[in-house]
């Protein structure tokens, strides 16, 4: 129970992280609004150092009598939190300020947020997962309504402030429950306490079923997604980035860890539960998403479907299926940021525009462009070879191991159904008349960068998804030692 | 009639409730939503300080202060938010949060 040096050590890169973001916050508002800029980058560059600090050197074990834990699983996806965190705040600048919204603080919040991810994903304790998802939570609502000249922007931040604390306080009266009936908050207390014949009681039962749907919420897993399609379209769009990925892959990776950790003896309850919100999430994602007009929107739907395959993997409880949750959430993570960087392209005479009519002959004024964006929609449509193709793959096989037969066959329905919409953005790309005014040809910048990035690197995936499916197996393998 | 767990938990669950109803059927206004979640939070707070007492385990009772502090910090950004929503709405109406439908 000392709390030595070791803590200290093994938190090395949160306490980096925690302390340039206050170094930061001191300059910022010391300087005012002249430094944003500085700010930014910094703080892209702080996260990037964090996610190396994660490797060099990797240590292993738990910290602060055991509220804190460190293994592959977390450690491989703090690095994707972070990756895409600071690529997000990179993305953001001519987004912000065009609205002339181009603070400091908008860097930091995302700081702070993905501090409080960090804090989530080595949760090893129920009073540790509340306060760094809080902490993620507070500093994304605020950052949802960070365009407050603008309504939709600060409707998308009351929807989400609302809807985001019932769900936490839901997880909250669960976290209750399961403390009352286990005698402890550790999640080894909690194991113990359910091998030891406690998981048969009702209140720990109603405990997970709480804290399940205050996670699924947190994910935007049906039936707790109603969130998401207003949160997405309203925040500005480099904010709808950030929150299509490094929120989602951390979310989902405190759902593994706290269902196939202390949870684990009651596999056999909460897998329904994960199948039922998988199934469902699957089948709205591809249905909603038939007649949307708004490409952020649509993302929202997409992403709720993605989610739906994730759960799937989860809800296969084996080895195999952890690997592919963890291959599926890299993949999503640099599809995603490829459509969005692609999305932050589209301007008309210098105004963002975000309809998906306004991308028809995109084709033929900006090839690249409709290239990069046909790469990303056919690999999350999940066509073979590209790289999606290998994220589905991998979670159906997963899931007809664990003979989930009848899920995997919804899935398998379920994608051809999404596969439409995507498709039909390549077709209004490709074989559409063009607009009457061609969107503007894009300057250099951040986001073709990354949308170039991204477009090779879903090209290398596809073609060698070898090296990321063993990096996802040595991940997986820190869950089941 | 000595008052045990079990009537502690049921006051805890009934108020859970209520600040549930009272966002959900709530139709007028936002304020009253960020008094219901806090009405939530409480009623956890009443859970684990009755468990804390009842098994003489004080891990509860830290868990209790921690979701206070948090619930303040929930209040205020959740006004912050309120307030520059209704500088741009000039309203808070529960009804009138409809800018975007789908």
């Amino acid at each position: 129970m000392v709390v030595g040096l070791e803590s200290w050590t093994l938190a090395r890169p949160e306490l980096f992280l925690a302390a340039v973001t206050a170094l930061l916050l001191i300059y910022g508002v010391v300087r005012g609004e002249a430094s944003t800029a500085f700010v930014a980058v910094s703080t892209s560059a702080a996260l990037l150092v964090t996610a190396v600090l994660l490797f060099m050197p990797y240590r292993e074990g738990t910290a602060f009598a055991s509220l804190f834990i460190v293994d592959r699983l977390t450690t491989t996806m703090k690095a994707l939190v972070l990756v895409g965190a600071a690529v997000t705040v990179l993305m953001s600048r001519a987004y912000f300020e065009q609205a002339k919204a181009w603070r400091f603080e908008y860097p930091l919040l995302v700081a702070l947020a993905t501090l409080g991810m960090m804090l989530m994903i080595s949760a090893n304790d129920l009073m540790a997962l509340y306060v760094g998802l809080e902490l993620q939570s507070l500093a994304l609502y605020v950052v949802a309504a960070f365009q407050r000249d603008s309504i939709r922007s600060t409707e998308a931040g009351v929807k989400y402030f609302v809807l985001g604390s019932v769900a936490s306080g839901m997880l909250l009266f669960g976290a209750s429950l399961i403390y009352g009936f286990c005698g402890g908050t550790a999640f080894v207390e909690i194991s113990k306490a359910l091998i030891d014949g406690k998981g048969a009681e009702a209140g720990v039962i109603i405990g997970l079923v709480f804290v399940v749907a205050g996670l699924a919420f947190k994910v935007s897993a049906v039936p707790f997604h109603m969130w998401t399609p207003d949160v997405y379209e309203g925040a500005p769009t480099p904010v709808t980035a950030l929150f299509a990925v490094a929120p989602k892959i951390a979310a989902m990776s405190l759902l593994v860890s706290v269902l196939m950790g202390p949870f684990k003896p009651l596999f056999a309850q909460w897998q329904q539960i994960i199948v039922a919100a998988s199934v469902l999430s699957m089948a709205l994602g591809a249905f909603a998403a038939l007649r949307q007009q708004n490409i952020k929107r649509l993302m929202a739907y997409s992403s709720i479907g993605n989610v739906g395959y994730i759960l799937l993997g989860l809800a296969s409880g084996s080895e195999k299926g952890i690997q592919a949750v963890v291959f599926y959430l890299a993949i999503y993570l640099v599809m995603t940021l490829g459509v969005f960087a692609t999305i932050l392209l589209m301007k008309r005479r210098g105004v963002m525009v975000e309809g998906i009519g306004d991308l028809s002959g995109l084709a033929r004024s900006h090839p690249m462009m409709a290239f990069a964006l046909l790469l990303f929609m056919f690999s999350l449509a999940g066509i073979p070879p590209l790289a999606g193709f290998w994220g589905k793959l991998y979670i159906f096989m997963a899931a007809v191991e664990a003979k989930l037969y009848w899920p995997a066959v919804l899935g398998v329905l379920a994608s051809v159904v999404a596969s439409y919409y995507y498709l039909r953005i390549v077709k209004v790309m490709y074989f559409d008349e063009p607009a009457a005014e061609a969107l503007d040809q894009p300057v250099f910048g951040v986001n073709r960068v990354v949308a170039f990035a991204s477009a090779v690197l879903v090209a290398v995936f596809s073609l060698a998804p070898q090296p990321l499916s063993v990096v996802a197996a040595a991940a997986a393998k820190g869950l089941f030692p | 009639m000595v008052i045990g767990l079990g009537h502690y938990l049921f006051v805890a669950a009934v108020l859970f409730t209520l600040g549930i109803l009272g966002i959900f059927l709530n139709r007028k206004n936002v304020i009253v939503i960020l008094m219901c979640v806090e009405l939530m939070l409480l009623a956890v707070n009443i859970n684990l300080v009755a468990f804390s007492v009842f098994q003489g385990n004080v891990v509860g009772q830290v868990f209790a202060m921690l979701v206070l502090t948090v619930a303040a910090a929930e209040a205020a950004i959740g006004l912050a938010i309120l307030v520059v929503y209704f500088r741009n709405r000039g309203t808070i109406e529960v009804e009138d949060i409809n800018a975007m439908k789908g």
